[in-house]
């Protein structure tokens, strides 16, 4: 078998038990947990891509639920206004849906990336903070666009044309498959030759440079892949539930994904992985607590600081840390 | 054949003058030395003609082209290679890895060969894995390459900067006291690689470092600055004996040698 080929049997593999997984899930889980199975994919993608940057580049974005919204609202506007003519062409089944709901994610993606580079190449050729404060500026300048905006329904939120609500495109499987691919796709990116040179710009920025690393390039690159992925992310919220508000991007969303990536580890993928499904988890378990899980936050980081800096991984994979505790 | 020429370069900071209408010719295929007394310019001349900072006034010739002003990351894809004075290795990557980074020029793979892992990134990847092998075994950091490098011994450290540097492929190799730190035996080691370097892979070097028995021992031709001007050139013997040198660095009516010959 050629590479490929094995390569597509691996994927169809993965899908087939992603899809399986799903299936279990959803016969075995009350909805209530469902729910929290699917916030945890969700989350995944988010972490996975806000370590790029934050993590593996260095460079710290404090607004990526700025992205996370353009995303979600770019895709549920379009899987809106092109539903109509996707159903008259496929019918109203399953397969009709998987499209409509899959061009919305890239869509929400590629929005997200436009967005991404619009705030990411003025302000990353600048070494330093500057990207904290912009990127800060920026998640709260959209959350304000989108509740002034009233064709997408402003601060009551888009719920597209339908009385019932946004579709519930958002099932076990997309979310999973997407999750595996993002994570796949990152991880491959992050070990080649544009991995090594983002670390070394995290590293020393200077010394990179003194290298020929074109780093304002591979800063501004790895920023609009960290946003798509939050678009991503964004476009399958936005498809859990009836309609999305700008209020579900506020800054305390950014601060939870921040969150994810510390404690797994800065710079590690299988740390934001862990993170990602850990944020889900414990917002859940804290919802009562309202806005003092903020507090439980603060001092749930500040713990970590203080016992293990690193987070959970450090900037190491799962891989090899199975490969070390074997080799003992 | 000059490789690099600097004329009447200039670089202010505030008040102060820190490179005064310079004069700096270095011919290709030389091993050639940049000392002069602590303060006297001499990592501000590198910053310079590296591109860290744009010289306020002159002119950078560099293989029949001006380089004045340009990015450093443009100065260094046309062949100027350097290290720093205090070492910035990329810390938490492997011995390899750091390596591996400067490696631009064997990297054609863009991101998507790299996401889908095709035989282009594949066979880039080859080249810079057996490219940065040998030059740690050049430079003798072949069974650390696993390493991290911020765990290294100093001297080890040192000798990784050149390596990473030689990645380029560069015509020119500025090093910053590449002997600060090193035991004698080590220095001496390293007098060797330099050689090597400009034997074995025709790379001009530069150096700026305190350790005399090194600058002595290894550089054909040495330029002397103090506060930013050319106070004396030449090969060696004639700059170890120069007056106005051993004034620069022992103060006036020193009479000696800068190291006794050995």
């Amino acid at each position: 078998m050629t590479v490929w080929g094995r390569r597509a049997a691996i994927a169809i593999g993965a899908l087939g038990v992603i899809y399986g997984l799903g299936f279990a899930a959803e016969a075995t889980l009350i909805e209530y947990v469902q729910r929290i199975v699917l916030l945890a994919g969700i989350n995944v993608i988010l972490a996975v891509g806000l370590n790029l940057i934050n993590g593996t580049t260095g460079q710290f974005s404090i607004g990526h639920a700025g992205f996370m919204a353009v995303g979600a609202y770019a895709a549920a506007f379009f899987g809106v206004k092109i539903a109509p003519l996707v159903h008259s062409v496929l019918g109203e089944g399953a397969l009709a849906n998987g499209v409509i709901f899959n061009l919305a994610l890239v869509v929400g993606g590629v929005f997200a990336a436009l967005a991404g580079l619009l705030v990411g190449a003025p302000s990353l050729r600048l070494k330093g903070d500057y990207l904290a404060v912009v990127t800060l500026g920026f998640g709260e300048i959209i959350r304000i666009l989108f509740n002034n905006a009233t064709f997408l329904g402003a601060a009551t939120g888009y719920f597209g044309d339908d009385p019932t609500g946004l579709p519930a495109y958002t099932t076990f499987f997309w979310v999973y498959a997407w999750a595996l691919a993002v994570v796949v796709a990152f991880a491959n990116l992050t070990f080649s030759q544009t991995g090594r040179s983002l670390g070394a710009i995290r590293e020393d920025e200077v010394a990179a440079e003194a290298m020929a690393t074109p780093t304002t390039r591979l800063k501004v690159l790895a920023f609009t892949l960290s946003a798509a992925a939050a678009g991503v992310a964004g476009g399958l919220f936005a498809h859990m539930q009836a309609g999305i508000r700008p209020e579900d991007f506020r800054f305390e969303k950014s601060i939870d994904m921040i969150v994810m990536i510390i404690i797994g580890g800065l710079g590690s993928i299988s740390g934001a992985v862990l993170g990602g499904i850990f944020v889900a988890v414990t917002l859940e378990v804290m919802r009562d607590l309202q806005e003092y899980r903020l507090v439980l936050y603060a001092l749930l980081l500040i713990s970590i600081m203080l016992l293990r800096p690193q987070g959970v991984f450090g900037t190491r994979e799962l891989p090899s840390l199975l490969r070390r505790m074997v080799k003992r | 054949m000059s490789l690099l020429s600097l004329e009447r370069v200039k670089k202010v900071f505030g008040g102060l003058s820190a490179v005064r209408n310079l004069d700096l010719t270095i011919p290709a295929g030389s091993i050639f030395g940049l000392i002069g007394p602590n303060g006297a310019g001499k990592t501000t001349i590198f910053n310079v003609i590296t591109g860290v900072y744009k010289p306020d006034a002159g002119q950078i010739r560099f293989d029949g082209q001006e380089i004045g002003g340009w990015a450093p990351a443009a100065v260094a894809a046309r062949g100027i290679a350097r290290t720093f004075q205090n070492i910035r290795l990329f810390r938490t990557m492997t011995v390899e890895e750091n390596v591996m980074v400067a490696g631009h020029h064997l990297h054609r793979a863009g991101v998507l060969s790299a996401i889908f892992r095709n035989a282009r990134h594949a066979e880039d990847e080859r080249a810079l894995r057996q490219r940065s092998a040998e030059l740690l075994e050049l430079m003798n950091l072949r069974e650390l390459s696993g390493e991290l490098s911020g765990s290294l011994p100093y001297g080890s450290q040192r000798r990784l900067e050149i390596a990473r540097a030689l990645m380029l492929k560069p015509k020119l190799l500025l090093l910053d006291e590449p002997a600060a730190g090193m035991n004698s035996q080590e220095a001496a080691e390293l007098k060797k690689q330099i050689r090597r370097l400009r034997d074995e892979l025709g790379v001009t070097v530069v150096l700026v470092e305190h350790n005399m028995s090194v600058v002595m021992g290894v550089c054909e031709r040495i330029h002397v600055v103090d506060h930013g001007e050319t106070i004396a050139e030449g090969p060696p013997e004639t700059v170890r004996t120069d007056p106005k040198v051993l004034a620069a660095y022992l103060g006036e009516g020193a009479s000696a040698s800068l190291v006794p010959p050995s």
